[in-house]
């Protein structure tokens, strides 16, 4: 298994073949099937997918959030600055959660605790973490939530969450995962409860957080519009695996799988010289309590062939970051669809 | 073509007690004419489910009229007006999970409109809800199964069977394709393209995603804090909006395009959206809004129609 990864620099987090299967009254679901990628320092990273698809189990793995049993990473491994961290909860005498990874969540209402105040849960990991006393770390709280421009800080550390709206909280959760300087923030879906102008906010928020602490960002998602918007780099994941993976215009102007393809021609564009038909995916995501035994889109896709029924397909690489894993890129596919961008013939 | 539904004044608040009220949808005027589509977006709070709702009759109208083929409605309903009005008009809901009773199978939902309203024969209903499943892309022996064994998309299409089997003029769609994946939101949207070509159906479509809305529609209406503020051909107001406050929301909505994204600037406003109880007097969006004027705090703008285009915007920058 390949993973992309920059020439000569050591990546920040390094993802090797993870997979995770879970337990369930039903039988076994094997909700992430085989992941690699790597994050650069001060990039974002967009995962994109439908749910279901494992996007967000994927990240979870890595912070040790999945509840096990029943959940179970089968293999693979996932290395910060190059150690390990799958199953650790310290590198180096560091904890890595909260510390060196910052993590935000969809929904700000049921992630933040009801009954402390916004100051003290930020706060909470600057004590833990950091040794800080109540004291300094509530003054840095309250800097925190400035940084995260909430206007009146002072006034607002002392607030409780139900005293917030669904953006400040969001900024809230952000002050809070950025508190210990992590190296990386995830943010799984940061702004799909938000209206759009204050999804605006806060995309601009992290943008700046960015600019300024030079932190990396895996960005979670199934916006297109918001990853087009956010990310350096792009991943595309359909029942469990990453079917493409390139830079954020490899991926967009020369997508090379089906589905990606399939993804951009569901939404509506806004070009007003282009009136096309919204063209949708029929079908929906396979079973993962039994997933194909070949391609994960084969059943949906409207080039399969018949190999795509019965092997999976390997990674083809189309650039030196971009690889699509479809069959339809082997040497010998017979099809080539226009509408698919294939590597150029030496 | 001739107006089908025509909203007047409309104004629906809600008493939360302690001299409180919930400014929620205020003089609302919006004309729908037939086999038209009518998007209406805002942001969550600005009272567009309220307003669907009100027109419906499932809230009772605080004050305005709504009249649907020049017949004014009841102000409140009562039962026999639900049974009069609801072949004419249904809804299809936002949340597929919550808007399906999980103790009914798919066939009683679907049919119990029928049954309701006309008397038909079981056998009769079985056969319509049979192919009503069929039309909108599920199978007739799904009917015997309950909610819980479908998926979102397919739910949706339940509730879509189920608004649809009366065969209604004038349909509300709350946010019929929001708690879809994208992938599932096309099957959807082309679903209701579909049946509104074979049955000249009326749409209020309802959403918050603004490229749908501008894909899908006739019309755009747009609303904040109870209040229209601007009204236009869908095309046109999302290339050229006019209200201050929509180009905010469209500069707002991020493109699936990197190279577009990354070239124009980032149009992000600060501040929220006020609170409907104590609502602000003058323009309601005064507060927020980078053009904002002396005469906007004090006076609030009307929706009135543009003079050389095919609009209507409730701003001061235009009287």
């Amino acid at each position: 298994m390949s993973s992309v990864t920059a020439n000569n620099s050591v990546s920040l987090l390094e993802v090797e073949d993870l997979a995770v299967e879970f337990d369930t009254y039903g039988g076994i679901v094997q909700a992430v099937r085989g992941v690699s990628f790597s994050v650069e320092e001060g990039k974002t990273l967009a995962i994109v997918g439908e749910s279901g698809c494992g996007k967000s189990v994927t990240v979870q793995s890595m912070m040790g959030l999945i509840p096990m049993p029943p959940g179970r990473i089968t293999s693979g491994s996932a290395k910060l600055k190059g150690h390990e961290i799958l199953g650790r909860t310290v590198v180096n005498g560091k904890e890595i959660r909260g510390s060196e990874i910052g993590m935000i969540f969809q929904d700000p209402m049921t992630s933040l605790n009801p009954t402390m105040t916004i100051g003290d849960q930020i706060a909470e990991p600057l004590q833990v973490h950091r040794g800080y006393s109540y004291k300094k770390a509530f003054n840095e709280a309250i800097r925190l939530l400035e940084m995260s421009k909430i206007p009146e800080a002072a006034k607002r550390a002392r607030q409780y969450p139900f005293e917030f709206s669904g953006g400040m909280l969001q900024r809230a959760m952000i002050a809070m995962a950025i508190a210990c300087k992590p190296s990386i923030l995830i943010a799984d879906e940061p702004t799909t409860a938000l209206d759009v102008t204050i999804q605006a906010q806060i995309l601009d928020l992290l943008q700046d957080l960015q600019k300024e602490t030079g932190m990396a960002v895996i960005l979670i998602t199934h916006d297109l519009g918001v990853v087009a918007r956010m990310a350096d780099e792009v991943a595309v994941m359909y029942a469990g695996k990453i079917v493409e993976h390139g830079m954020v215009d490899d991926v967009f102007y020369r997508s090379a799988h089906p589905y990606t393809l399939g993804l951009k021609e569901a939404m509506p564009t806004n070009d007003p010289s282009l009136q096309h038909e919204l063209k949708p995916i029929e079908g929906s995501p396979p079973d993962l309590f039994s997933p194909p035994q070949g391609c994960g889109y084969c059943a949906r896709c409207p080039y399969a062939m018949q190999i795509c029924n019965k092997r999976q397909p390997d990674d083809t690489f189309l650039a030196e970051h971009h690889f699509s894993r479809c069959w339809l890129h082997h040497v010998s596919s017979p099809n080539k669809p226009d509408q698919l961008y294939f590597k150029e013939e030496a | 073509m001739s107006d089908l539904l025509e909203v007047i004044e409309l104004t629906k608040f809600f008493d939360m007690g302690r001299n409180q009220r919930v400014h929620a949808v205020e003089n609302v005027s919006l004309t729908i004419a037939e086999k038209e589509i009518v998007g209406l977006v805002g942001e969550s709070g600005s009272g567009k489910s309220t307003l669907g709702k009100t027109v419906l009759g499932l809230h009772d109208k605080t004050s305005g009229q709504v009249k649907f083929r020049g017949e004014v409605l009841p102000q409140k309903y009562q039962a026999k007006d639900f049974r009069r009005f609801a072949t004419n008009m249904q809804m299809i809901f936002q949340d597929p999970y919550s808007s399906l009773n999980p103790r009914m199978t798919i066939g009683e939902i679907v049919g119990e409109g029928l049954k309701l309203h006309q008397n038909h024969d079981p056998s009769i209903v079985r056969d319509k809800v049979a192919v009503w499943l069929e039309k909108v892309g599920l199978h007739a022996d799904h009917m015997s199964r309950y909610p819980h064994e479908f998926s979102g998309g397919q739910r949706q299409r339940i509730g879509i069977a189920r608004a649809m089997i009366l065969e209604p003029e004038f349909v509300v769609c709350d946010e019929p394709i929001s708690a879809l994946d994208v992938s599932v939101q096309a099957q959807v949207i082309n679903l209701l393209g579909e049946l509104k070509e074979s049955m000249g159906l009326t749409l209020l479509f309802i959403a918050h995603d603004l490229s749908m809305v501008r894909y899908v529609s006739d019309r755009m209406a747009v609303m904040y804090l109870g209040s229209l503020v601007e009204v236009g051909k869908a095309d046109e107001v999302y290339f050229d909006p006019k209200h201050p406050y929509t180009e905010v929301l469209i500069g707002s909505n991020p493109e699936p395009d990197p190279e577009l994204e990354r070239s124009r600037p980032s149009t992000a406003i600060q501040g929220e959206i006020p609170s409907p109880v104590n609502v602000p007097a003058g323009c309601r969006f005064a507060n927020r809004c980078p053009k904002v004027m002396d005469v906007c705090k004090n006076i609030t703008p009307q929706l009135i129609p543009l003079k050389d285009i095919e609009r209507q915007v409730a701003c001061h920058l235009y009287t």
